[in-house]
């Protein structure tokens, strides 16, 4: 007779009182972390929260303008409730000597070191002006003058503005946090009036519309996004140019075309591989090959374009556009995947040849997931930081970047510049960055969402 | 009755396209664009790395010449103060590059110095009096795996102190997203109901979606100052790499829990019921059943967050420190750079291609590609080896 080999267990029923004990126990600890596993989750919800209120902490509150002209002196009414030629009495009667400064920066149509010696007709072409002195340089005009250009063609606001600036000079000198400000107000206010007896105090916020066009400034209370924001345009638009055609045509050939042969499955996890290497290494490479190698190309000398090396946007756009291609492809290849084999067989029924079939059927359906991982890669774009770093992102550039060989700053890069600096108000400034960075991702992201949900509905 | 006639000459042959044949050799070209960029990091990297590891360290000395050496001189005399030399030390008169190197035969005595002129490959040059004099040193791998210090400016090339930086702030990163990304995956997958789970996975998606720059100025601006009031700011430092760590683990917790969630939804739902059905409560079925069962795609995603957080730049460039540590000191408190944050920090600007900075950067890059490369092999190897399979 065989031997049974089965083992055979024993078990003895716990005692009722026993069991119940040890049940209350394990529902207990059950209780515990499923408290903890909703605690895990709950926290990524708490950083959320934390950072927005961190950024906004920084982003408003008190600070403190002092001036370098009081602004009591100069009238008994706030600038601009000033007429026009009260306005342009004041530059004349207190500041004479630095109303070529104001013309210069206000109405000036060339560039700064042609100022003083071209004739005015080139110094103020467009611009309203007596024919009579076309001929003369600004050193010619008498303060009178020049007053009676700038009132010609700046307006009431406009003239208020650059007093503002050119003379009274308001001046951040010290900045308080948000829940400082609110909750210690009285003794901000104490702090003020002994140490900043001239000093006005005021709220601040230091996101707007002034913040968002003007342009870098080494002064914390004029520094503004433009530059960096006009750079994240121009970059970003490169990207997107090299990125989408090409990144779409690799996810056409590999789920369309490509067969199972070594060398796309090759191309497939290598694409899958690129999109865990780290940003930084595509800068390196960046570096190396379109800043170095493609010099003639990435700085525009091969155009003629000769005041740059080849650390220009177009690098800056080629590099980002090597980041985000396996995001694109990856997004591209769902969608494609996410169109119905039928609608393709179909195609093929009707005689259609494959690339009929692609540009005509299956593209068309797959539109809206290629668009939404468009925007999704496009946000990270606008995000990227340290590749932009090692391709050589210029620190301070006081001229915008107007084309594709400009040199560039972009707003990450920005924000990065402002945090590492010593004074605290440019921490404000870099606050205000981030708001302005982040309210675009999340239009970015709805619109994409908007897309996927469009999309989903017509399928 | 619609009537439909063939032509003539219609072969139902395959008939050559040019046009469509054209479209899939572009379509080709652009999916191996992918290949042609990984082909360019491995070259560059290696390449440069390479030039790197031939080029030379620079020392300024300290002393020079009191009297001018033509091309075939071999004797030297310099001034006393500075370095003192040795028999095989190498020295030259300029801090670059391709300059004369001259290897030290003979020390007859102090001050004087016997040279072979033009050494490894080198043209012998005129030197005039008062020219200072630097020692040179070969960069070796030895030195570059095993060196305590980095400083190519004067020569220390070890790389040690950047990657121990890297590895603190990595552990710290996942000793925070571990345990909380696979709690929130667990919760996610097995107690939250769906209306939950569509509100808390966009909150991690938006999350994941924050530009690392931004994390780093929360890194500096918030998480410093609580550390500092927590342990006193005598301990905690301004740039400390346990700031960077902690931030760093709030950016990998996205990760870790969309892939462990993915992991934990693949086990089937037959493994839950059989083991309610045994009684067990909804904690011990994830913990004891469903935890092993997804525990490859769990390690993978725990590997992942490793690349991720070996390679993560602009959290540490903000908050972590600029300067790599010397000596080692393994307190967290303490500024130190990463491998990331030291090449973000010497690439900004306009780096010169000709410095031992430039050179020395690609190195860094290389190891740091090879790391995470190996390890994004190991969690796709992992993912797909240990998997269990079910019906």
């Amino acid at each position: 007779m065989m031997e049974d080999k089965r083992k055979t267990y024993s078990y003895v029923l716990p005692k009722r009182e026993e069991y119940e004990q040890k049940l209350a126990a394990r529902h207990r600890i059950g209780e515990i972390a499923s408290r903890f596993f909703f605690a895990a989750n709950a926290f990524a919800l708490l950083v959320l929260f934390l950072l927005a209120l961190n950024v906004s902490n920084s982003a408003f509150g008190l600070v403190v303008y002092t001036y370098a002209v009081e602004p009591d002196s100069l009238s008994d009414r706030p600038l601009y409730e000033l007429s026009e030629p009260e306005l342009v009495n004041l530059l004349v009667e207190k500041v004479p000597n630095r109303l070529r400064v104001v013309m210069r920066d206000t109405l000036s149509q060339v560039e700064n070191r042609l100022f003083t010696t071209a004739p005015l007709r080139e110094v103020l072409r467009g611009r309203t002006f007596d024919p009579e002195i076309a001929d003369l340089t600004v050193n010619d005009l008498t303060p009178e003058q020049i007053a009676l250009l700038l009132s010609d063609n700046l307006s009431q606001t406009e003239l208020a503005a650059v007093i503002e600036r050119q003379i009274i000079q308001p001046n951040v000198t010290r900045s308080w946090q948000l829940f400082d400000s609110l909750l210690n107000r009285e003794q901000i206010e104490r702090d003020v009036a002994e140490r900043f007896p001239n000093g006005d105090l005021a709220w601040r916020s230091w996101i707007s519309w002034d913040f968002v066009v003007s342009s870098v400034s080494s002064n914390p209370t004029f520094a503004g996004l433009r530059t960096a924001l006009l750079g994240t345009f121009w970059v970003l638009l490169v990207t997107v140019i090299t990125a989408l055609p090409i990144g779409v045509g690799a996810a056409i050939y590999l789920e369309e075309y490509a067969n199972d042969s070594w060398i796309n499955r090759t191309i497939q996890t290598n694409i899958r591989n690129l999109a865990g290497v780290p940003s930084i290494i595509y800068g390196m490479l960046g570096l190396a090959v379109f800043v170095r190698v493609f010099e003639e190309f990435t700085s525009g000398r091969f155009l003629g374009i000769t005041d740059t090396n080849g650390r220009t946007v177009m690098s800056a756009g080629l590099t980002l556009a090597l980041v985000i291609l396996p995001v694109i492809i990856v997004n591209a290849q769902e969608a494609l995947k996410a169109v119905p084999s039928s609608l393709r067989e179909a195609s093929y029924g009707m005689g259609a040849t494959k690339w009929q079939t692609v540009s005509r059927v299956v593209m068309p359906n797959a539109i809206g997931g290629i668009m939404t991982g468009l925007i999704l890669s496009m946000s990270r774009a606008i995000g990227e930081t340290a590749p932009l770093i090692v391709v050589g992102a210029s620190t301070f550039i006081g001229i915008d970047p107007n084309g594709i060989f400009s040199k560039f700053t972009v707003v990450p890069i920005q924000i990065y510049q402002w945090t590492g600096r010593p004074e605290l108000e440019f921490k404000n400034a870099a606050a205000g960055a981030i708001l302005v960075l982040l309210i675009t991702l999340l239009l970015m992201n709805s619109i994409a969402i908007y897309i996927r949900q469009r999309a989903s509905v017509r399928l | 009755m619609a009537e439909f006639t063939l032509p003539k000459d219609t072969s139902l042959n395959k008939r050559s396209r040019p046009v469509d044949d054209l479209i899939r050799y572009v379509l080709f070209v652009c999916a191996s664009i992918s290949i042609l960029t990984t082909a360019g990091i491995i070259f560059v990297l290696g390449n440069e790395a390479l030039n790197f590891f031939r080029s030379h360290g620079f020392i300024q000395a300290g002393n020079s010449l009191i009297q001018a050496i033509e091309p075939d001189e071999t004797v030297i005399r310099h001034t006393t103060s500075g370095q003192t030399y040795t028999v095989g030390d190498m020295i030259s008169f300029a801090e670059r590059e391709g300059t004369e190197i001259l290897l030290i035969t003979d020390v007859p005595e102090r001050g004087v110095l016997i040279v072979e002129r033009g050494y490894e490959g080198t043209t012998p040059s005129f030197h005039g009096n008062g020219s200072n004099l630097f020692k040179v040193k070969n960069v070796t791998l030895v030195e570059f795996f095993t060196g305590q210090r980095w400083q190519p400016q004067i020569a220390a090339f070890g790389f040690l102190p950047l990657l121990v930086s890297t590895v603190i702030i990595s552990v710290i990163g996942l000793l925070v997203a571990v345990p909380i990304g696979l709690g929130a995956a667990i919760y996610m997958s097995e107690y939250a109901s769906e209306r939950a789970r569509s509100i808390l996975k966009p909150t991690l998606e938006i999350l994941a979606g924050i530009p690392t720059v931004v994390l780093g100025y929360f890194a500096l601006t918030f998480m410093t100052p609580l550390l500092r009031a927590i342990f006193g700011v005598d301990v905690v430092q301004v740039y400390n790499m346990a700031s960077a760590g902690i931030v760093v683990g709030f950016m990998l917790i996205p990760l870790v829990a969309t892939v462990s969630e993915d992991a934990l939804r693949a086990v089937p739902r037959s493994l839950r019921e059989a083991s309610f059905a045994l009684g067990a409560t909804r904690f011990e079925t994830s913990v004891r059943v469903l935890v092993p069962s997804a525990l490859s795609g769990i390690l993978a995603a725990i590997i992942l967050a490793m690349s991720r957080a070996f390679g993560e730049t602009m959290i540490v460039a903000v908050a972590a420190g600029a300067g790599p540590m010397y000596p080692i000191d393994f307190n967290p408190f303490k500024a130190a750079e990463t491998i990331t944050g030291h090449i973000a920090r010497i690439s900004t600007g306009d780096l010169s291609y000709a410095s031992m900075d430039y050179n020395s950067l690609f190195s860094l890059g290389l190891v740091l590609f090879v790391v995470t490369l190996a390890l994004n092999l190991l969690s796709n190897y992992i993912s797909a080896r240990f998997r269990e399979v079910y019906q």
